[in-house]
């Protein structure tokens, strides 16, 4: 294809658009709106799976080592610990120190048990996929000079259930609202180029190839995608910084921390953006082709 | 120049618009096909731009095999004759001179050639003042004119006009005939379908009737031969 003609094709796209002034504002209104809740719902879900993972890497299991066993149990122990492929890390604690954190949380009360320390050295275990916990728990219970093996059994079990039922609903809602974005586009793109059947027709009749009548079409649900984008693409990235800024001082502690503005509101925006042109060209591209058998 | 030969139409619905017709139109002719409405004129014009495929036969139009050609090479066809509709078929966004360039743009002519020609036909027609209008500012004749320019701006071999004055009062037909005839005079085949009994009983050419898909008489310098 010669440059002239792309030139033309370029020009003509955008004086399209002009031409058929309303269809173009129905379109990216369509584009906006859906992109919109796709634009939230992605960042929503990137935080919920943020907060997810970091409540599963929170979770650790917390071994009671024997009162009676002495140094070398202990250092045996903690050998056989080291040594299971599942563990990420462990930390040792003497039950002086348990007992010097359990006063610094609760308070002086605690002291009184500075005289005799009924509490047991430690070793605190995370592992490498927090899922593998219960599994990992009850290996360590097996191992000798163990008294117990503590790790909130039946909330760890209840809370990744409900991550993963979250996670699996979220998935699905956004595979639906995809779903729904696609269709609506598409289809108010189609609908435009229907209502300019009559015009590619023509087109056709004066010895126009099909390749001539469909790219200025493309390159037109192209930018439609892409105008449509941009207000999602900004608000998204606006909003969510609104948000993280008015959230993160007031959530105490790193329970419930939000993802950094920033790399998340770019890769969403990326997002919206393909999805809108990939959305716009096809849609184009299928709506056109009914018209071009004449 | 065109040539049909043996040609037979059904339409899907089953109605057999053409049955068994056979012609030959040669360079610089100019020829009316008459006929009552439902005879088969429109179905004989649209074979020759392949707009509608023949069910059987051969038609060749300026040594390009219709009936054979292949979807891609269709636009090449078209782009060697200029096609008047009774409806003028101009696209409505675009201005007379956008109108009038689209048929030089789809063959990726030069934009200098582009601007120069449409510059040359707006002239013929005499609407070199309306270059900027858009079709609905303009008056009936003077969009068949637009649409006569689109038609002869590729420096087509054949004009095929179908019912190009249907849509006209009489006197803005005779000036679309005028153009026409000149158009012809300067070497261009045209085949035009008409129900204008005084345009084919004044200007006098050949005249193809058809009736019930079959041509019934081929005379030169014919009359209508019908009561409308």
């Amino acid at each position: 294809m010669k440059t002239s003609t792309l030139r033309r094709h370029v020009r003509e796209s955008f004086r399209s658009l002009g031409r058929n002034g309303w269809m173009t504002f129905a379109s990216i209104s369509a584009v906006t709106v859906t992109l919109m809740l796709v634009g939230v719902f992605a960042i929503l879900m990137a935080n919920l799976s943020h907060i997810a993972s970091n409540l599963e890497q929170d979770v650790e299991i917390k071994v009671l080592i024997e009162l009676t066993a002495d140094a070398d149990a202990e250092q045996q122990l903690l050998n056989e610990i080291a040594h299971m492929p599942a563990i990420a890390e462990y930390e040792y604690s003497s039950k002086e120190q348990e007992l010097d954190q359990l006063i610094a949380d609760f308070g002086d009360d605690w002291k009184l048990y500075e005289q005799s320390n009924p509490l047991h050295n430690v070793i605190y275990v995370r592992a490498l996929n927090p899922e593998d916990i219960p599994k990992l728990a009850e290996e360590i219970n097996y191992l000798s000079n163990t008294d117990d093996v503590v790790y909130g059994e039946d909330k760890v079990e209840r809370l990744f259930k409900a991550l993963s039922v979250a996670r699996n609903v979220g998935l699905f809602l956004i595979l639906g609202l995809l779903f729904t974005a696609v269709f609506l586009i598409s289809n108010t793109i189609r609908i435009t180029i229907i209502a300019r059947g009559d015009e590619i027709e023509i087109m056709k009749l004066v010895g126009a190839t099909n390749s001539f009548v469909r790219l200025p079409f493309l390159l037109e649900g192209m930018w439609l995608g892409m105008f449509g984008a941009l207000i999602p693409m900004g608000l998204t990235a606006f909003l969510y910084k609104q948000l993280y800024d008015f959230v993160t001082p007031r959530v105490s502690g790193d329970l419930i921390e939000l993802v950094k503005p920033g790399a998340i509101t770019l890769e969403v925006a990326g997002l919206l953006l393909l999805l809108a042109v990939v959305i716009g060209v096809v849609g184009s591209f299928m709506s056109v082709r009914k018209f071009l058998r004449v | 120049m065109i040539e049909m030969h043996d040609v037979y139409k059904t339409y899907d619905n089953g109605v057999v618009a053409l049955n068994g017709i056979s012609v030959k139109i040669n360079k610089g002719e100019f020829v009316y096909v008459v006929g009552p409405s439902g005879a088969g004129k429109t179905t004989l014009i649209k074979l020759m731009y392949r707009q509608e495929r023949a069910t059987k036969g051969q038609i060749v139009v300026n040594n390009m095999n219709v009936t054979s050609i292949s979807d891609q090479k269709v636009p090449l066809l078209r782009r060697q004759l200029g096609v008047v509709y009774q409806d003028f078929k101009l696209l409505p966004k675009l201005t007379v001179y956008e109108n009038i360039a689209f048929a030089l743009e789809v063959t990726e002519a030069e934009p200098k050639v582009i601007r120069q020609r449409v510059i040359d036909v707006l002239k013929k027609v005499g609407l070199t003042k309306k270059a900027k209008h858009l079709p609905q500012e303009l008056s009936g004749g003077e969009q068949q004119r637009v649409a006569i320019a689109r038609a002869i701006v590729n420096k087509p071999a054949v004009i095929i006009a179908d019912e190009p004055t249907g849509n006209l009062d009489p006197e803005t037909s005779w000036g679309i005939m005028d153009l026409l005839e000149q158009i012809n005079r300067d070497g261009t085949t045209i085949v035009m379908a008409t129900h204008n009994k005084d345009i084919v009983n004044t200007m006098r050419r050949r005249v193809i009737a058809v009736d019930h898909g079959k041509i019934v008489r081929d005379e030169y310098g014919g009359d209508y031969g019908y009561e409308n």
